[in-house]
């Protein structure tokens, strides 16, 4: 960690210069949805690699198990019957952290160094630092971090940094037995990505395309959707962007403002006091009760 | 599979049917997504139900369970109309041309020679024209009427798109779309991979299922060509070595069979299984039987086999009828067996109608089960709640659990789809009290033979005079017996062309079964293993990935049988002169002195191809057969029967044969199982079982991650069954057959749809089947507490693929 504490560029809540001396090459996961086939390697990679334990569960009617992200699962495959050109398709989604570049959890974040974000683009949660104010999920327009019921402090998919730091691949990259997960730069991933287009294209998806969303900054997952024009039928969000409130809130004009408005109580509770003098408290049992 | 895993990369087509590999095999089917990527294949998928695999398919079609043989019958007939085949291979390397007796026939669902009383044909008439050689007459116009391309032509008819369509609920547009993909790989420069398994195999017409795909991968040429095959994915590792290894009631190692009380000595047993060629210059390679069978017998009774005591033929035991599973629970269940071995079997979970196999243990004296889980059969006795609602006081059967080791707790060698041997190093010990099967096995077997030794017995000289040559004799190694399947000489074996000099010394391994005699001169465990532990140590342990052709050869890589050859038949990858059908796609080819190419060539290496050798070497007639002959139960060519439990009463294809044809007519049904077959009236709903990607089996509800990605017993109805009887997604339903009823959660699912059969509206009901009363997930009921006690009428396998059901709120 002390060598990936280099690697550090961002860090919420905080106001100190992060370290300069090196830069890593940028990365990114790459999840070809027209390759997956749902087995839930990658659940049972981060389980094992992470060393997390779910509960066994109940079924509810679907083939997604556990029922949703929690602190145990980061990662989790979300199965969607959809019918799109009067043809069924089972869309299956690998669900987890994104990676945006442009991170709203770490914007949201009040905690100083609780959510980080690496030089590779890696965001990472560091749970000492976490409050368990919740503004993380909040601000997520992913729907992704999970507040963590035993402890308070909130989890999520970490692209497997220890593992990126010594130069492996995340754990459910290793274990996808189709390669519907690729690792790389994140050049090289969209590359590839794209070279996944003509085919999807040639064989009837026509508007297949990468999503690598705008509104964050673009992402360090990105993925290929054989349904490219409609990636809420995958359960993903069509423009994502980091709420408007959290853009101000993180930017100088909102430490202008704070500040500016600190000076303004003040200065409003001084000329208070000048012109209305100290608050005097009526005496006791003036207080229309009677005994 | 007649091709191997990585080969499906080759395919330009992938038809997927009979099959889920996505879901059974994930790591297999990264090959199929390899063909799609980088060999643009299109996947079709044909199931009874949207599954993984067909998320990932180009075209998809949904069939009633229990009715390939209809689809596939049809796309039969329409290679034949559209004349989609590839007839210059069709003429040299199939039966194509074979001329029939004229007496053969086929009337109204029925074949020559049927009886009815006895349930089975007398196959006289199936058979070839023969000249007074007693070689088979062929027409290589394929005008004879009499011939098989004639035959099969007539055959077929019958199954037309909307015939096909009206039994199997596929929409004839879909069909033929279908069978349009199908039909592009006549082509010589196209190939079609077909995968496929226990969705076929698990039918009272499994076998033909099978047969059915081979008859079309040989009409489109497409059998020994990379990218081609009739491709059995295999379930249970290590069930490839399971049946490499004879370890079934009829087989011996290497596919040879075990003798009947038909065969009194040796030479009568050899006579019977050495076929005599049925064409002139044919390899006819089970002629070599005598070699292989005296080899193994050398190999297992040592210097107590010699040529005139027969080699201890008598030593063998005798069926004298068969004992496979089915047989083995209905004597138990008659009270005729009264001892059982298990071993790496859950038989109350993998068998069917859970009601009579309980019914059957409990009549049974002791129970021993060998695993490394504790299984449902190994607690059958004891009460778990509605689960397995047993009163365990009425229950005698004395139980001995003996704990074996996991595959990571032991070396040995595992046999993939693919037939390569890959040997693994033990990574663990085995936990408590837990040993290694062979090391469980030989203090059985030692504690028998001190007890023959002590008391006698009847006929003792087998378990007594058994050499058992083995370092530790408690515990043989898995590299001792590894090294004994493979085989040595027993005496210095000379060189055929030159007797002067040796071939192989006497206490060597055998390189190949090439060298095996049938005079007692070598020992091997099992003929089509020979070649995996040589001289040159283990090849099995190979580890080279280097793959020269790039079609995915990698010959270094472990071993496969027979003799390292990767792709089985790969003579028929040439054309009849030896060039290959697609220059840019070539594999064995002839030089003009040889046959070369990336693979061990299945032709005898120098025979030229004037001389007019054919690919399939295994069979007398040297060629592929459309035709079946005697070889099937239930007729030389697939028919079309409904399953036991069908919602007709009458078979389409066969509708005048009032009722005698509508299912299997050579199938054995128990006294009894009949009476428990349920009729469409009471039991609407057609029901089909299988396996999800999350758990394997009876196995992984007992590891922890396992459990928590599938975590409890579901039942699949289509949108509209469920409005059909009220009922929600994700509550409890009962599911009701004639042998009993379960209760499960309902996943109410777009991915199976009402199909129209005959008319009327047909319901599919999917049962996943992993769940038990014993592991980690939750309890739940064993679903084959509802599935029919019958099996495919020539192996038994029974039917779990389609019966019927009926589903109400619970």
């Amino acid at each position: 960690m002390a060598l990936m504490s280099l690697d550090v560029v961002n860090q919420s809540a905080s106001t100190s210069t992060t370290p300069q001396a090196r830069r890593t090459l940028e990365v990114a996961k790459l999840i070809d949805i027209s390759r997956c086939i749902g087995c839930k390697a990658c659940q049972s990679a981060c389980m094992e690699w992470n060393d997390l334990r779910d509960v066994v569960g109940v079924q509810e009617g679907f083939y997604t198990s556990p029922p949703d992200l929690s602190d145990q699962s980061w990662t989790l495959m979300r199965f969607n019957e959809q019918v799109i050109d009067g043809r069924l398709q089972w869309l299956i989604l690998k669900d987890g952290c994104l990676h945006c570049q442009d991170p709203g959890c770490l914007k949201a974040c009040p905690a100083p160094g609780a959510v980080i974000q690496h030089s590779n683009g890696i965001v990472d949660f560091q749970e000492t630092n976490c409050i368990g104010c919740g503004y993380c999920i909040a601000g997520c327009p992913f729907h992704i971090p999970r507040l963590s019921g035993k402890d308070s402090k909130v989890y999520k998919c970490t692209l497997c940094s220890d593992r990126v730091g010594v130069g492996l691949e995340p754990a459910c990259v290793k274990a996808c037995p189709t390669q519907a997960l690729g690792f790389g730069s994140k050049d090289d991933m969209l590359f590839q990505a794209e070279h996944r287009l003509d085919d999807l294209r040639e064989r009837g998806f026509a508007k297949a395309a990468v999503y690598d969303p705008k509104g964050v900054g673009g992402t360090h997952v990105v993925l290929v959707l054989p349904h490219g024009d409609r990636p809420e039928a995958y359960g993903l969000p069509a423009n994502p962007r980091v709420g408007p409130l959290l853009t101000v809130w993180r930017s100088g004009l909102a430490r202008a403002a704070g500040v500016v408005t600190m000076v303004a109580v003040l200065a409003a509770g001084i000329l208070h006091y000048m012109r209305r003098g100290p608050l005097e408290v009526p005496p006791e049992g003036d207080q229309g009760v009677k005994p | 599979m007649t091709n191997h895993w990585a080969d499906i990369k080759n395919a330009d087509v992938v038809l997927v049917m009979g099959g889920n590999p996505a879901e059974a095999h994930p790591c297999g089917f990264k090959w199929v997504i390899e063909a799609k990527v980088k060999n643009k294949a299109r996947l079709i998928v044909v199931d009874p139900r949207f599954t993984r695999t067909a998320a990932v398919a180009d075209q998809f079609a949904q069939l009633r369970p229990g009715t390939d043989i209809a689809f596939l019958g049809g796309v039969i007939r329409y290679l034949l109309e559209n004349d989609a085949i590839q007839k210059e291979y069709v003429k040299a390397y199939t039966n194509a041309s074979f001329l029939l007796r004229e007496d053969y026939g086929f009337h109204d669902g029925l074949f020559t020679g049927y009886d009815e009383a006895k349930r089975s044909y007398d196959k006289t008439t199936w058979a070839y024209q023969l000249d007074k050689d007693g070689y088979a007459k062929v027409d290589p116009t394929l005008q004879d009427p009499h011939c098989v391309y004639q035959a099969m032509k007539r055959h077929y008819a019958r199954y037309t798109p909307e015939l096909v369509s009206r039994v199997s609920g596929v929409p004839a547009a879909d069909f033929l779309a279908i069978c349009k993909t199908i039909a592009s790989t006549a082509a010589p420069n196209r190939v079609m991979t077909s995968l496929y398994a226990l969705g076929w195999t698990q039918h009272t017409v499994g076998s033909q299922n099978i047969r059915t795909m081979a008859c079309i991968q040989l009409l489109l040429g497409n059998m020994g060509l990379p990218g081609g095959g009739v491709n059995a994915l295999r379930g249970h590792s290590n069930i490839q070595g399971l049946t490499d290894l004879g370890v079934m009631s009829h087989l011996l190692p290497g596919y040879l069979t075990l003798p009947t009380d038909q065969d009194p000595d040796l030479k009568t047993y050899l006579q019977k299984r050495t076929p005599k060629p049925l064409r002139p210059g044919q390899m006819n390679y089970w002629q070599n039987y005598p070699k292989f069978f005296v080899s193994l017998l050398k190999a297992w009774f040592g210097a107590e086999a010699t040529k005139e005591n027969d080699f201890r033929f008598d030593w063998l035991p005798k069926n004298d009828k068969t004992y496979d599973i089915l047989a083995a629970f209905e004597l138990m269940y008659q009270g005729k067996i009264n001892g059982y071995f298990c071993q790496g079997f859950n038989p109350l979970a993998s068998v069917p109608d859970k009601g009579k196999l309980t019914a059957a243990l409990s009549k049974l004296k002791y129970l021993v089960v060998i695993d490394p889980l504790s299984t449902e059969t190994s607690t059958f006795w004891k009460k778990h709640g509605e689960f397995n609602d047993v009163d365990s006081r009425a229950i005698q059967t004395e139980v001995f659990r003996l704990p074996s080791s996991c595959f990571a707790e032991e070396d040995g060698s595992l046999v993939s789809s693919s037939r390569v041997l890959q040997w693994h190093w033990k990574a663990a010990d085995p936990p408590g009290e837990a040993k290694g099967d062979p090391e469980i096995m030989a203090e059985i077997f030692l504690a028998l033979r001190a007890l023959y030794q002590k008391e006698g017995g009847t006929f003792p000289d087998p378990i007594v005079k058994l050499p058992w040559p083995y370092r530790s004799p408690r515990a043989p190694a898995p590299d001792e017996l590894a090294r004994e399947f493979n085989g040595r000489a027993l005496a210095d074996i000379p060189e055929p062309k030159d007797k002067t000099k040796t071939l192989v010394k006497e206490g060597e391994q055998l390189a190949t079964f090439v060298h095996l005699q049938a005079d007692g001169s070598t020992a091997c465990g099992c003929w089509i293993f020979c070649g995996s532990w040589t001289q040159n140590g283990n090849q099995m342990a190979r580890r080279d990935t280097a793959d020269p052709s790039g079609l995915g050869t990698t010959p270094g890589w472990a071993w496969s049988w027979p003799a390292n050859r990767r792709i089985l038949y790969n003579r028929a990858s040439a054309d009849p002169a030896g060039k290959p059908w697609d220059a840019s796609r070539k594999y064995l080819f002839w030089t003009g002195k040889k046959w070369a190419g990336p693979d061990v060539p299945d032709i005898k290496p120098d025979a030229a191809p004037d001389q007019g050798m054919s690919p399939f070497i295994m069979n007398a007639e040297g060629v592929g057969k459309l035709f079946a002959l005697g070889g099937m139960a239930e007729g030389p060519f697939p028919e079309h029967y409904e399953p036991m439990e069908t919602p007709l009463s009458v078979n389409p294809f066969s509708p005048k044969s009032a009722g005698k044809t509508l299912s299997n007519p050579a199938v054995r049904v128990f006294k009894g199982d009949r009476e428990k077959f349920g009729s469409p009236k009471d039991f609407p709903f057609v029901a089909t079982t299988y396996r999800l990607t999350e758990h394997f089996h009876f196995w992984t509800k007992h590891t922890r991650i396992a459990a928590v990605l599938q975590p409890e017993a579901f039942v699949e109805i289509g949108e509209e069954l469920a409005k059909l009887r009220g009922i929600r997604n994700g509550e409890f339903i009962v599911v009701r057959s004639k042998r009993g009823q379960i209760k499960v959660k309902a996943l109410v699912t777009k991915r199976i749809h009402a199909l129209t059969i005959e008319g009327q509206e047909v319901h599919t009901v999917g049962l996943p089947l992993h769940w038990g009363f014993e592991g980690l997930t939750k309890p739940g009921y064993l679903v084959n507490t509802l599935t029919p006690f019958v099996g495919d009428a020539n192996i038994q396998t029974p039917e779990f693929k389609a019966f019927l059901v009926d589903v109400q709120k619970a």
